[in-house]
């Protein structure tokens, strides 16, 4: 049978709050996210709390039990002793919104910021070929289910605020490491990317993102370090810089700049925002040092290529909402039309 | 623009978690008094019967120096300022100090930024290492360089060691250096920078087979890196240490061939 425990939760807005005590029933094999859904049903119905799949894949509970970032979810009560007080409180990082549930919009802000995959020339989607061993490095990193309790822990954010404008976090480090190692991603200015957009050098590698990882994804040991020696290897390494000397690898690049590849010639930056909104169009950061926010690679006439896009409502849902009809007015839409002569 | 949840405890954690920095605090300081004591005491370095030589004075090359204990020559003067192996140990500080886990470790330790996960950060400013000095972390690859060829002065020194009056000769004093260099060559190709020249730069592993597998290697080294860094701090100081007490004669060396 249950046992009554002793919990601490906080509960308040942006406005203010505090932690109130709650006495409540704990059974065998529960988690804490269990006994907050007990604490709605029983005496704080009121109580918000953010949570989905309860198996610690979806990474909405997330929050701080006793002081450390942790999913509710997969946290077991057998883990606290009998008489052992439970505190909970919603993550210090970001802004509340009420009582657990805070604000993560930062770090959609600076997963947008970060420029996409971007497919070498000539491949089209569905021809994408690659060896296991060349993406196994990427795809740990794809294991990550966006909980932000690393972005929460990391002090440079947490305990200094005014670092969130130049600084992505173990999250968006994780991702620009995923793409550098893509097999068949062909940016190559990644590295400088996350040096100078991303904030790299603010970390110090102090490990806590890779503590509270829910995944344990080597975040440091795997992203962040190979990360900082990827920038070493363009800035600081003798031995780079003296085989650039002697076999002129300078000169090839130059050569390379020449002839543009695709990805050059199209390049993404910001020329165009027509039919990009919100944070994504880059005008809500006016005075951000980050990287603005990049729409997809256009044509010529600032028109996207669209390959998937066959019939009305197949696959995944509209990225204009389920309520347009199709076809859209053809001087609505911001991509090619898959048959052009169809209307 | 909303605000942080009011929470007005500075960290909320119940478990020990100053245990961790304290032990590295202590641990490191005691280490960084013993090594500092030792390289400036100028004596008890070097067993003249068996050819130990502590890898703190080693290569020595100051006129202080044996000359049986100097086999790159005697370039330096004899200032008590000057450490033996003037030439090794900054190189030696450089890489352990640019080491991706000391730095994790003395960041916590020592300058408390932060001293432990969702503990806040002793100071009020950050910037990480984005500028000077901090940027000079940078190095640690010219120091890995460094550090590998000082692996191979130290192999030589054991290998040199393998000595008694009457030509070859084996005691305890060989194992415990042998022991040594093959633990300082764990730490050395553990490194995160030589598991990136290895083979962690390159985006397609199935087109470099052989920089796989060593990458493939050093990776299971590197996953032991933190304890590969506290080991080697050990041997190199009980090295050090049975060495000055041999050459003290506080003991003699336990022998088995010669």
């Amino acid at each position: 049978m249950g046992t009554k425990r002793h919990f601490k939760v906080w509960r308040g807005d942006s406005s203010g709050g505090e932690i109130q005590d709650f006495d409540v029933e704990v059974n065998e094999g529960e988690v804490v996210l269990d006994v907050i859904h007990r604490l709605q049903a029983t005496q704080t119905p009121d109580l918000a709390c953010r949570w989905n799949c309860k198996a610690g894949k979806c990474g909405s509970c997330s929050m701080e039990i006793n002081g450390m970032p942790k999913l509710g979810c997969m946290t077991r009560m057998s883990t606290f002793t009998d008489d052992e007080t439970i505190t909970i409180t919603p993550l210090r990082t970001f802004p509340v919104i009420r009582d657990l549930v805070t604000d993560v919009s930062y770090n959609y802000e600076k997963a947008r910021e970060t420029p996409a995959f971007a497919p070498p020339e000539g491949v089209a989607p569905g021809e994408y070929r690659m060896q296991q061993v060349d993406v196994e490095r990427s795809q740990e990193f794809r294991k990550c289910i966006e909980c932000f309790l690393c972005q929460n822990t990391c002090h440079v954010v947490r305990d200094h605020e005014e670092n969130k404008e130049a600084f992505a976090g173990p999250r968006f480090f994780i991702r620009a490491a995923e793409l550098d190692m893509h097999p068949l991603d062909a940016r190559t200015d990644r590295k400088n990317y996350s040096r100078d957009h991303q904030g790299l050098g603010y970390c110090n590698i102090t490990k806590c993102c890779t503590e509270v990882c829910p995944e344990h994804i080597k975040i440091t040991d795997n992203a962040i370090i190979p990360m900082k020696e990827r920038v070493v290897d363009n800035k600081y390494d003798p031995l780079v810089w003296l085989g650039r000397k002697i076999f002129r690898r300078d000169e090839l690049e130059k050569q390379d700049k020449a002839t543009p590849s695709r990805h050059e010639r199209e390049n993404m930056a910001p020329s165009n925002t027509m039919g990009v909104t919100g944070v994504a169009s880059g005008t809500s950061t006016p005075f951000s040092s980050a990287r603005q926010p990049e729409p997809p690679a256009v044509g010529p006439d600032g028109k996207l290529d669209v390959a998937e896009i066959l019939s009305q409502k197949q696959g995944g849902p509209s990225p204009f909402g389920d309520d347009h009809e199709f076809p859209l007015p053809s001087d609505r839409v911001t991509y090619h039309h898959p048959t052009p002569d169809k209307d | 623009m909303r605000a942080r949840a009011a929470i007005a405890a500075k960290t909320l954690r119940t478990d020990r978690w100053w245990f961790a920095p304290l032990i590295t605090f202590a641990g490191l300081s005691a280490w960084v008094i013993y090594a500092t004591v030792r390289v400036f005491m100028h004596k008890w370095y070097y067993v003249a019967d068996f050819h130990y030589l502590t890898p703190f004075y080693s290569p020595c090359i100051t006129d202080r120096c044996i000359p049986e204990a100097a086999h790159f020559g005697t370039p330096l003067p004899s200032f008590w300022l000057i450490p033996e192996a003037a030439f090794t140990l900054p190189f030696l500080l450089l890489f352990r100090l640019t080491c991706y886990y000391y730095r994790k470790a003395y960041y916590r330790a020592f300058w408390l930024s932060p001293p432990a996960c969702a503990v806040p950060d002793g100071h009020k400013k950050y910037t990480g290492e984005t500028r000077f000095p901090l940027l000079g972390q940078n190095l640690h690859r010219y120091a890995f360089y460094a550090a590998g060829i000082i692996s191979l002065i130290n192999t030589w020194d054991a290998v040199i060691a393998f000595h008694s009056p009457s030509g070859f000769g084996f005691g305890l004093g060989n194992i415990i250096l042998v022991g040594n260099v093959v633990m300082l060559w764990a730490y050395t190709l553990s490194c995160h920078s030589c598991r990136h020249i290895a083979g962690g730069r390159l985006k397609h592993f199935s087109k470099h087979p052989v920089r796989y597998r060593f990458w493939t290697f050093v990776s299971k080294l590197n996953a032991r890196h933190m304890m590969l860094a506290w080991i080697t701090l050990g041997t190199l100081a009980l090295t050090d240490f049975y060495i000055m007490a041999v050459s003290a004669g506080w003991i003699s060396d336990l022998r088995f061939v010669g």
